[in-house]
This record gives C-alpha cells, sequence and structure tokens, in this order.
C-alpha cells in the first residue's frame, strides 16, 4: 500500500469512528474516495478548486467544534493558501489537518506549477503549526490518528516514495536508528532508506525525524555523538538549520546540506532523474559524509 | 446611537489609531444585529447554541467593540485601553482575546468563507443557528470572497446571512457594480437596503428564509454621523488630535 492508499484508508478509518471529522478535497482523490463519499455524504466533500476559500471554511468548521481534513495538491494547499493556514489556522490556534500530495518533485514532468520543494520551510513560518513528513504508509497511519484530533493545525507531507521498512515512530520524537561516533546525519522522512544506504559500514549516527515542527531537539541533543552533521531533507534544504543549532548550543557544530538547492527547478522527467542532477542519491550523499568525517 | 458614535471617536483619539470612518459604516447595521436580531447571551458568549456573526472587514473593529462593550460582553472602560500594548482590544479583532469575537479578522477575504464553514459545520451538526457575516464592498475585490459566495449557494447554505457594507470607498479603485446582481447571478437571494435605516434593516435580518444563503446589500455612507468625516478620504485611518476632536465631537449627529 502507497502513501496516498494509506491516506485514503486512513482517513475512511477516523470519519467512521469521529463524527467530528469532515473530509474536504480539492477534487483530487475523488475516485480513491468514492466509498466514503456514499458512507459519509454529509462530511464528506468534493469542494472544489478554490484553496484560499476551502482553508477559511476548514478554519469555520474548527471554530464549530469540527475536526476538518482538506487534501489536496502541495503547492495550492500551502503555497496558494498560506495566508488562511497562517491567520485562519496559526494565528487564531484551530485544529485542523492539511494532507498534500506531490511531495517536491513527485510530479516531475508537470513543471515548476506541480513542484513544491518549498512547502516545509514555508509552513516552518506560521508558529504552531505541526509538520509531519512521514517516511512510509504505515508511518502516516501512526502519526495521523495520533495527531488528527489534537486540536493543532497540522500539515502531514504524503511523497509518492517510501521506505521499504517502517519504523516504530511517535509524533514530535525522532528516532535513533543507529549511533556512532564519526557524524551525526540527521535524515527527514523518506530520504531515510537513501541515508541507509548512504552510510553502509560508516562510523555515524543516524537519527530518523518524522515530525519536523515541533523538532525533536532532546534526542538530538542526547545523541549527536560529532560535532559534524550533515542534514539530509527531501525538500529545499536548511529548514532545520535552525533548529539544529539551537538543540546543541552553545557546542560548535559544522552542518552539510543534501536536499534540494534553492532554485526553481526547470526540468521534467523523472524523480529519479531530479535526484541524480541534484545529488540526492546513495552515492553521493555517500562522499558528503566521507569528506565530513575526513 | 450618538454614544456609540463618541466612543469610537473617542478610544481612536485616545489610542492615535482606527479606522473611524469604517466603523461608523457600520454602525447601525451590528446595533440593530446585536439589540435585535443575534441570539448570544453576553455572559456566556461561548455557548453552543449561539448565532455567529463574524466581521469579515476587520477594519471596522471598533464599531464592533463599542456595540459589544454597550451589550455587556465586556467592560466599557476596557475600550479607554484600545490598541495599546496590553489591551484585548487591537486595530482588527482577536477571537482569542475578545469576548463575542469568534474569528479573528483583518486580512480582507478571510472571515466570508470562514462562516461559510461555520454555516457548514452548523449544519451537519444539525443546529438551529444561524451565521451572519458583514463583508465591505472593498474586500469584494478579493477572490475568496466569490469562492464563498459560489460555495455558500452550491451548498445551499440557508443558515448563512452575508452582508455587505456597500460604501462605495474603493470605486476609486476597482467599480464593484451592481453587488445585488452578482450575488444574485451566485444564485443568492438578495435585497438592498438602506443600512443606516434600522427598520428597514432589522426587516431585512429578520425576513423568512429560502432555501438559499441571503444577500443583504447595505447601502452605507463612509463615516455616516459624523458630517467631517462623511466620504473623506482622507480620514479612512487617521486618528484625530486632541486639538481636532472636540469638533469632530461636536459635529456628530
Amino acid at each position: 500500500m502507497n502513501m496516498r492508499q494509506q491516506m485514503v484508508s486512513t482517513v475512511e478509518g477516523v470519519l467512521r469512528s469521529d463524527v467530528r471529522t469532515m473530509l474536504l478535497l480539492g477534487d483530487i482523490g475523488v475516485f480513491g474516495f468514492r466509498n466514503a463519499f456514499e458512507a459519509f455524504p454529509e462530511r464528506v466533500l468534493n469542494i472544489g478548486i478554490l484553496e484560499q476559500a476551502t482553508i477559511g471554511v476548514a478554519a469555520g468548521l474548527s471554530l464549530c467544534n469540527m475536526i476538518p481534513i482538506v487534501h489536496s495538491i502541495a503547492p495550492f494547499l500551502v503555497e496558494r493558501a498560506f495566508e488562511q493556514l497562517k491567520i485562519d489556522f496559526g494565528y487564531q490556534k484551530t485544529g485542523g489537518n492539511f494532507i498534500s500530495v506531490g511531495a517536491s518533485y513527485d510530479y516531475a514532468a508537470l513543471g515548476c506549477t506541480h513542484h513544491c520543494p518549498g512547502d516545509v520551510g514555508i509552513l516552518k513560518n506560521c508558529p504552531g503549526m505541526e509538520i509531519v513528513v512521514p517516511g512510509t504508509a504505515s508511518e502516516f497511519d501512526t502519526l495521523f490518528r495520533r495527531t488528527y484530533a489534537n486540536g493543532s493545525p497540522t500539515y502531514y507531507r504524503l511523497s509518492e516514495r517510501s521506505n521499504a521498512m517502517s519504523c516504530d515512530v511517535s509524533f514530535g520524537k525522532a528516532t535513533v536508528i543507529r549511533k556512532g561516533e564519526g557524524l551525526t546525519v540527521v535524515a527527514v522522512g523518506p530520504l531515510l532508506d537513501t541515508v541507509l544506504e548512504a552510510g553502509k559500514d560508516l562510523d555515524i549516527t543516524i537519527l530518523y525525524y518524522t515530525t519536523v515542527a515541533p523538532f525533536d531537539a532532546q534526542t538530538l541533543k542526547d545523541n549527536a555523538g560529532s560535532s559534524k552533521l550533515l542534514l539530509c531533507e527531501p525538500y529545499y534544504s536548511g529548514v532545520s538549520a535552525a533548529d539544529i543549532q539551537a538543540a546543541l548550543f552553545p557546542a560548535p557544530v559544522s552542518i552539510d546540506f543534501a536536499g534540494i538547492p534553492f532554485r526553481f527547478l526547470t526540468q521534467y522527467g523523472s524523480c529519479a532523474e531530479h535526484d541524480e542532477a541534484l545529488g540526492l542519491t546513495a552515492g553521493r550523499i555517500r562522499s558528503r559524509m566521507q569528506r565530513m568525517m575526513a | 446611537m450618538k454614544n456609540l458614535r463618541e466612543a469610537i471617536v473617542v478610544a481612536a483619539a485616545s489610542a492615535g489609531e482606527g479606522h473611524i470612518p469604517s466603523a461608523l459604516s457600520i454602525l447601525d447595521i451590528l446595533w440593530v444585529l446585536y439589540d435585535k436580531v443575534l441570539k448570544i447571551d453576553p455572559l456566556h458568549p461561548t455557548k453552543p447554541d449561539r448565532d455567529r456573526f463574524v466581521l469579515s472587514k476587520g477594519q471596522g473593529a471598533l464599531g464592533l467593540y463599542v456595540v459589544l462593550a454597550a451589550k455587556g460582553f465586556f467592560q466599557h472602560k476596557d475600550l479607554d485601553t484600545f490598541a495599546t500594548f496590553n489591551s484585548i482590544l487591537g486595530g482588527h479583532p482577536d477571537r482569542n482575546k475578545i469576548p463575542g469575537v469568534e474569528a479573528s479578522t483583518g486580512s480582507l477575504g478571510h472571515g466570508f468563507p470562514i462562516a461559510v464553514g461555520m454555516a457548514m459545520g452548523l449544519r451537519v451538526q444539525r443546529s438551529s443557528s444561524r451565521v451572519f457575516t458583514l463583508i465591505g464592498d472593498g474586500e469584494a475585490n478579493e477572490g475568496s470572497v466569490w469562492e464563498s459566495a459560489l460555495l455558500a449557494a452550491h451548498h445551499k447554505l440557508s443558515n448563512l446571512c452575508c452582508i455587505i457594507d456597500y460604501n462605495h470607498s474603493t470605486d476609486r479603485a476597482l467599480l464593484v457594480g451592481n453587488i445585488a446582481a452578482k450575488f444574485g447571478a451566485f444564485d443568492w437571494e438578495c435585497i438592498s437596503v438602506n443600512g443606516h435605516d434600522q427598520n428597514e434593516l432589522l426587516a431585512a435580518l429578520t425576513r423568512e428564509r429560502t432555501n438559499r444563503p441571503l444577500a443583504i446589500v447595505a447601502r452605507t455612507v463612509k463615516g455616516f454621523g459624523c458630517a467631517r468625516m462623511e466620504n473623506n478620504p482622507e480620514w479612512h485611518h487617521k486618528a484625530p488630535t486632541p486639538e481636532q476632536l472636540p469638533a469632530l465631537l461636536e459635529s456628530l449627529r
């Protein structure tokens, strides 16, 4: 089961078990949720292609003690409606769930309008916004069930790509994958498998983050085995850099980044081609690790 | 009403801040709503079965504040703190600070969609509560206003009423023309009233509802009741100096 299929199953589950939930689809996922439309016609709406109003509507639902779940493609959900997310949810302190697909260049061939490597960085500028980046379908299920009704706005970033194995994840907690001396690697969501392959046989600590905000500083503080750190993020590089610096302060820390460089992606093709072009392959990340450990 | 107008002008003068003409433009509408229409207990303003009012044109906040104070949602003396550092009353309404405020607004085009969501949620909950929102004609430049109008009509939100404060203040930028016809084209029930005639407003706000959302186009004068400010763009976001204040208060109707 991929993450999108898991989303349908998980959300159908909470629609069934919690009458406060209401699903708003931005005219995507309609076929996937066909059973939910039939089972819960009042609480599952294909709301249309109007993202700004949709987020406002979701806030209104939340203010009436409903639990909105909004689903659309990342650039439209986050970038077009950011001010509504910021004011109607962040500032107002209302609870809601925002599930995107089309992470970074998942829709590589569709071009810049459908790329969204900036979503996590943008949402980090909304105080109180929780950001969840699962690495597998099962991890999404665990994290969504834990957070959907917690009264906070939460963004779930689904990806077409998943790690091979799920980890035992908890909301707001990083997972210690392994411990070593030469380098600390922070791997986010679906980049974990690439990092594991890159770091095979190397004496490194690998910490796995599926919650980007709030950032789990304590696990990093307790486990950073080196003053050298490689931050591996599947979106524009450096989103968690300030959190890392703050967690380790006043210790000196040298950070390198493996992520998407801060520029528009002007090519099409496949995700694998973009990975190669951007250096997000196991081989290129291993080279960065070795350079830092030298 | 003169006392309320005076309270608006004095609060703005004390703070050196405020959108006085916007507040005066909507004051009659707000008074009729809170005095005669809305079912809200000022002492229990979060009771689930209350009606909701969302001031989408948040810059009219001073108008809302003087009405909420007059109705006992908070103390009149709180108006003296308007826009000061620790006040609950800022230049735009904040739901987390002010009893009776349902949504934090100020960025135009936000409150109306929130009101649509409230109307949807209340209907799912089989609530008989009603939702009212007040937008400005300048606010109607925003795309989210028309997204909301489309949504509300599509979902036949008969528990929703949108009042449009049509004071023509942004005609200089973009003509919105016949707003009633535009809402009508979106399949809303529409009526147009004198926004300073409280009897007309009351009749419109309490009329028997159809299965469609209701738009009330309130023809208003920006700065109404203060002769020196009426339709005078100089005063849009300007507080009176101590020297100007006596003459302004004198000119209030």
